[in-house]
């Protein structure tokens, strides 16, 4: 026999390493684990990260804020929106600028709708990971409709850089209002169905119960946040516990599950999705008219010398931005919090014990994105 | 009157080839219609259009693949044990060629009829498992040998039932020729007196060819291909086509078995024999294209936990019954 491929060292003949990725179908992109496995079980995993990584934060120190706009979504290129929206709040925010209230409706209505967009990602690629083809089609098409709608207002379909300081691009048409109706009331009526493909499947529920568990504590070691945190019991949401934008002025749930297992990741993110669908409603109810954009933008941004933190919930949980500016227009210092970095530092932990399959359901569950975590 | 291969041929010598040259072609167009037909169901569950570019309904298009595989070269990675990764789609695939030699398709469509062809067909299916583990040792992959390790748990775990779930037709039917035991299926076929069995059969003999929600071996999501991750061109088609023969031979043995087979009103008999296997075949379509993935620990333990239990309390039943009566 040839020599075997040696990843590290296989210290005894019965355990042995493999490399999980980085090219691998259910590392959901670039993410390299490199296991040690004795049969199929896990002995310690190390989740390597570091592929995709295309200094987006060094890119900031170099340009103006304003330039850095179109960086924000290509970070986490599933929940960009979110991103660029709050990236555009927290300079508002540094600098006092006002946004008209028309203009922040609409950020509500696309940030959430990018958040069920993102979900349905989420949805298709776990299931795909367990090995049901089906739903992840399901899902496609009902997230096709969402980047179709984005589309509309924002020209892009996945990278969108529609914020500006002080509002958005361009003002919504009465196409997009009744097309975002017509889809909220569309997946509706597909969540039962979701439900009767998947969630009361039997395989679905005995692959998912019960593996994966982050506790309360392993949440609070490692800043997990998001719907891996909440699913633990702990009931934290920036849009709920410090407001931004407009979110005070919504009636939504944060919806918790105690176990903190795949499952409990898996409903939550369920439940969040027709949350924000009631958020999306709630907002086109009530959107006012008026201008999109602040009337007075100052041409330069140069925030006070100073340290800036400002945070908005992603998809995945805590987005931070830690801004240092030294009174110029370029930044001294940008830093992102992303969550799925530290949500995917868990797995060191969680994955211990367990068996392959399992982590990729583990995997599918807490959402990774990897540009995201690679910035 | 039955003829077989050698009185037509004259000499064994011309026999043999022209046999297993009729049952790849018979195998070859099968399979090609299947996966063709694997495409549109998946894609109609899916909502899609599946293939409409080549020929009517992208009848051509499995056809076009084939000879897109055929074209490729063949690489043997440099790592491999290369005796056995060049003879593990062979050994994988002969047997099936074997077991389909022994399928009554009619009255009198059958090469051989032997009065053991039962056994004969579990023992030949029972070898598949070493052609998928020769590829998977022979590959010197990791992915590829956790593949070929699960395929064999798997093979084993469900072979039991398998063939318990058979032996109660056996006793039913006090034979274990094919063509016999589709005969006294004539008043009433196997599936109204044996649903267990049937069910038994059907769910173990799914995970025998791996399909989903049983392929575990080759989970792609988990083991990238298992243990066909290092085969290219066309000994990769040969471990597709093995798959797809596999398929149509259990649902060839499940038809004799429990459907009656070539038996039913008004059709000839060989049409009723394709109805009935193509039904079964999109039987096991529809699971695929609706279920997840089973993990490998939960399908051991459904295997000897519940359905081993569960078929040999068939079993006694069964021949306490047959006695009595």
């Amino acid at each position: 026999m040839p020599e075997l491929i040696r990843v590290g060292r296989d210290e005894d003949r019965d355990t042995y390493h493999l490399n999980m990725g980085p090219q691998h179908p259910s590392t959901h992109g670039v993410l390299r684990l490199r296991l040690h496995l004795k049969g199929e079980v896990i002995l310690s995993a190390d989740p390597i990260v570091g592929y995709s990584h295309r200094a987006h934060e060094k890119m900031a120190e170099n340009r103006n804020y304003i330039q850095f706009l179109p960086n924000t979504s290509r970070m986490d290129y599933l929940s960009g929106m979110i991103y660029n929206v709050g990236y555009c709040q927290a300079i508002e925010k540094i600098i006092g600028l006002e946004v008209p209230e028309r203009a922040e409706y609409i950020r509500v209505i696309c940030c959430e709708l990018n958040r069920i967009s993102s979900h349905l990602l989420w949805y298709g690629t776990l299931l795909m990971d367990l090995g049901g083809f089906t739903p992840f089609l399901y899902c496609f098409e009902d997230r096709e409709r969402i980047l179709d709608i984005l589309d509309l207002v924002s020209g892009s379909r996945l990278t969108y850089c529609y914020g500006r300081f002080g509002g958005v691009t361009e003002d919504v048409d009465d196409k997009f209002l009744s097309e975002t109706l017509a889809f909220c009331k569309h997946l509706r009526n597909r969540l039962p169905e979701y439900d009767d493909l998947v969630t009361n499947n039997v395989i679905f529920q005995n692959r998912c119960k019960g593996i994966g568990h982050i506790d309360k504590k392993t949440c609070h070691e490692f800043a997990v946040t998001g719907p891996c945190q909440r699913a633990a019991g702990e009931k934290r949401d920036v849009r709920r516990d410090e407001p931004y934008g407009i979110y005070d002025r919504f009636d939504f749930k944060v919806p918790t599950r105690t176990g903190g297992d795949c499952f409990d990741r898996f409903m939550v993110r369920v439940e969040e999705i027709s949350e924000s669908l009631s958020i999306v409603e709630q907002a086109i109810s009530k959107l006012p008219v008026g201008p999109v954009m602040a009337p007075k933008v100052p041409r330069k941004i140069a925030p006070a010398k100073g340290e800036y933190y400002f945070a908005v919930e992603s998809a995945r949980g805590h987005f931070g931005m830690y801004i240092v500016s030294n009174g110029t227009e370029i930044p001294e210092r940008m830093h992102f919090r992303t969550p799925s970095f530290s949500n995917l530092a868990t797995m060191r932990r969680v994955l211990k014990g367990s068996t392959i399959s399992d982590t990729v359901a583990i995997l599918g569950s807490i959402d990774i994105v990897l540009p995201e975590i690679d910035r | 009157m039955a003829r077989n291969f050698t009185e037509i041929f004259g000499s064994v010598w011309f026999a043999i080839p022209a046999a297993v040259t009729v049952i790849m072609g018979f195998l070859a167009i099968n399979a090609l219609m299947i996966v063709w037909m694997e495409r549109k169901v998946a894609a109609r569950m899916q909502r899609r259009m599946g293939p409409t570019e080549r020929g009517v309904f992208g009848l051509l298009q499995t056809t076009y693949d084939m000879i897109k595989l055929m074209s490729k070269e063949l690489i043997t990675p440099r790592h491999v044990s290369r005796k056995l990764y060049l003879v593990a789609p062979v050994v994988l695939f002969t047997p099936i060629i074997a077991i389909c030699s022994l399928f009554p398709l009619s009255e009198n469509w059958v090469f051989h009829d032997y009065d053991i062809a039962l056994v004969l067909v579990l023992a030949f299916s029972g070898m598949a498992v070493v052609g998928i583990f020769a590829a998977g040792w022979g590959s010197n992959n990791k992915y590829s040998l956790l593949g070929a390790v699960r395929s064999i748990l798997q093979n084993i775990a469900y072979e039991v039932p398998l063939i318990l779930s058979v032996l109660a037709v056996v006793i039913m039917a006090r034979t274990m020729s094919l063509h016999e035991i589709v005969m006294e299926q004539s008043t009433i076929p196997y599936i109204v007196v044996q649903p267990l069995a049937a069910i038994i059969f059907f769910i173990a003999a799914t995970a025998e060819t791996n399909r989903a929600p049983f392929d575990i071996p080759e989970a792609e999501s988990e083991l990238v291909g298992g243990f066909h991750t290092e085969y290219s061109g066309m000994r990769f088609g040969l471990f597709f086509f093995a798959e797809y023969s596999s398929m149509i031979i259990v649902c060839a043995l499940a038809t004799v078995l429990f459907l009656g087979g070539w038996q039913g009103p008004i059709l000839p008999g060989f049409v009723w024999f394709f109805i009935k296997v193509y039904f079964l075949i999109f039987l096991m379509m529809w699971f695929r294209w609706t279920f997840p993935r089973l993990r490998f620990d939960q399908l051991l333990r459904f295997a000897w936990l519940l359905l081993v239990p569960l078929a040999l309390a068939n079993l006694l039943v069964t021949a306490i019954i047959v006695k009595l009566i």
